[in-house]
């Protein structure tokens, strides 16, 4: 029985590298994260984090001659990986990343999974600071929150379109000017 | 070591968006990086919204205030950034963790060796890399005097647009000074990428011990002159002094760290608190203000100076018995065997082939680093997939968060003032946008 099992909405918790991170569901992360504040004492949100696990492992394993998804000789980041990676959940990862301003330092990883459309509810009530880290997941990730006061882009231009920190987000598709390609 | 901190265990509860965040609190409503202009002055005729930026040379780069004006008093404030948003973390994910390590000195471009420092921790903490002491030791001086370069760009910028030019100057001299250190060492007066996964690019050359000695006893002495022309300038001491206020509680709130943090009389600094690299082995004082004012935030950078020329004082005392040591890990499946190798051993030539090309590989996991950069916490938070690449970074900005209490420490303000707050918060533009 660990200590974070009375925080709202628990799934698990994991211990690696010497960080905690527990899971929680995705419509209660306000409730944990007011628990991790008052009850817990993580009175600082350090940063807030997504992450697309889109194609996750999706390389494969590689062989002595190649991968099942095919490997180019010629292109050295087409390898597969030596290990398949544990499965995800879901696409998107959420960490809120939490300080508690005591001795030690203690730091704890609040992490919610969503899927591509799925919301989750702002914590802008409980840290004022989430106002732009929320922001700017949303803009560059494409992650709605619930309850923000203000969720415009942030750092991206405000007619810009797409998500550009999603994996499926294309590369290079902008187009240039004055290129040979034109 | 403090035994205790202030603002532990006594959270306070806030009530939901759209109230008060808490009684006292400066933070505007609901968001708190805009004010709103109050709705009886919204009618009148008497207000004027001015773009402060993003090309204004006070700005530090391209921030963007936009101010709403009552005469010279600030009644309304949004803060716009993103205009030196480059893509990093997009960037990293396409780079192997080899390559990638020249990108985050090119984030915080000013506070560069630290930022290089989190990251590099972070891929040798995935891969369980023990680093050699003598690296270690490195790190930590060049650190400190990356600490010394950024608090000087600090001090003479924010000094020269409140009209004190001649600091600019003679701030500039000692930095150029640090910026000769940093060449003698690397071969690049910023952006040395002088630190690699298992230790340092290169031996410590012949000459640095003298010229390093050198600078940190000529320090002092310039720290006094800077005193001397600033602390007893009425100018100075009256746009400084009760501007921009932040109390503790805001600060922690809005997630400050660093500088910013600790004027505002929160005893907190992870070199102290949550020791990285060898900072438990060093002595120093970890300077705490109480104003929360402009003048304080410049207090406590003065201070961090003085300590910072002992740290590094204290690391060439130690580096100097370490003549002959090994200056990076023998990993040779991370770290690049040594240039004469090349031409005897084909080992050593597959596996710089394999490094260089390919990238090392990286075990699969998540971690968040965080050290105590210049200008506060400065986090990376990393996902590798077992493969050669990083699957995700992030960097989390101290600049950033410092921004968002641009607001807070504005309200009530005069536009003159402005200038100062935003000078005293000290972001750099290339962190907060990334």
């Amino acid at each position: 029985m660990n200590d974070f099992a009375k925080v709202p909405g628990y799934v698990s918790t994991t211990e690696a590298y010497g960080e905690t991170t527990v899971v929680v569901e995705r419509g209660r992360i306000r409730e944990a994260c007011t628990f991790a504040r008052d009850e817990l004492g993580f009175a600082m949100l350090s940063d807030l984090v997504a992450t697309d696990y889109l194609d996750w492992a999706g390389k494969g394993v590689s062989g002595y001659i190649g991968t099942t998804a095919g490997r180019d000789l010629n292109m050295p980041m087409t390898q597969g990986l030596q290990a398949l990676p544990e499965a995800k959940p879901a696409r998107f990862s959420l960490s809120y990343h939490l300080l508690a301003l005591r001795q030690g330092a203690p730091r704890l990883r609040l992490q919610c999974w969503l899927e591509d459309g799925d919301t989750v509810d702002s914590v802008v009530s409980v840290w004022p600071a989430a106002d732009w880290l929320e922001r700017e997941q949303f803009d560059l990730m494409g992650i709605r929150f619930d309850g923000h006061p203000n969720l415009a882009r942030l750092l991206m231009d405000d007619d810009w379109e797409g998500h550009p920190l999603r994996k499926d987000y294309p590369l290079g598709g902008e187009p240039v000017r004055f290129s040979s390609a034109e | 070591m403090t035994a205790t901190l202030p603002h532990v265990g006594r959270a306070r509860r806030w009530p939901m968006v759209g109230d008060p965040i808490y009684e006292g609190s400066r933070i505007p409503k609901r968001v708190p990086t805009i004010v709103d202009v109050p709705a009886a002055l919204r009618e009148t005729d008497d207000v004027l919204q001015v773009n402060f930026g993003p090309n204004h040379p006070s700005t530090h780069g391209v921030l963007r205030l936009i101010v709403d004006l009552d005469g010279e008093k600030v009644v309304g404030l949004s803060a716009v950034i993103g205009y030196l948003h480059t893509g990093f973390e997009k960037n990293m994910e396409q780079k192997t963790w080899w390559k990638a390590i020249t990108y985050p000195e090119r984030i915080d471009y000013v506070g560069y060796q630290n930022n290089e420092l989190v990251f590099v921790l972070a891929i040798e903490k995935l891969l369980e890399l023990e680093v050699p002491e003598k690296a270690t030791w490195m790190r930590m001086l060049m650190c400190e005097l990356n600490r010394i370069h950024s608090h000087l760009v600090f001090l003479g910028t924010s000094a020269l647009e409140l009209g004190a030019i001649s600091m600019f100057w003679y701030c500039f001299r000692e930095r150029e000074t640090i910026l000769d250190l940093f060449e003698l060492v690397a071969g690049q007066r910023m952006h040395t990428r002088y630190f690699q996964a298992g230790g340092l690019a290169e031996d410590i050359p012949a000459g640095f011990y003298p010229e390093a000695r050198s600078f940190v006893e000529r320090m002092p002495h310039a720290l006094d002159d800077y005193l001397t022309l600033l602390d007893r300038n009425k100018i100075w001491l009256e746009r400084t002094q009760g501007v921009g206020l932040l109390s503790a509680d805001d600060a922690i709130a809005l997630g400050q760290s660093g500088p910013v943090l600790r004027a505002s009389g929160v005893d907190w600094d992870l070199r102290r608190d949550d020791p990285y690299l060898a900072y438990d082995q060093v002595d120093f004082r970890v300077p705490v203000y109480n104003g929360g004012d402009v003048y304080d935030r410049y207090r406590v950078r003065m201070d961090e100076m003085a300590e910072s020329t002992q740290i590094v004082r204290q690391c060439i005392d130690r580096l100097e018995r370490m003549e002959g040591e090994p200056w990076i890990a023998d990993d040779r499946k991370v770290v690049l065997p040594p240039r004469e190798e090349l031409h005897t051993s084909m080992e050593s030539l597959i596996h710089h082939f394999k490094i260089v090309t390919e990238g090392y590989r990286v075990p699969a996991g998540e971690i968040y680093v965080a050290i105590e950069s210049p200008r506060g916490e400065s986090g990376c938070y990393v996902v590798s997939d077992g493969g050669p690449r990083p699957w995700r970074v992030h960097f989390r900005a101290p600049s950033f968060a410092a921004l968002q209490a641009t607001a807070t420490c504005a309200q009530g303000s005069l536009i003159a003032d402005l200038i100062a707050i935003v000078g005293s918060l000290d972001a750099v533009m290339g962190d907060t946008d990334r």
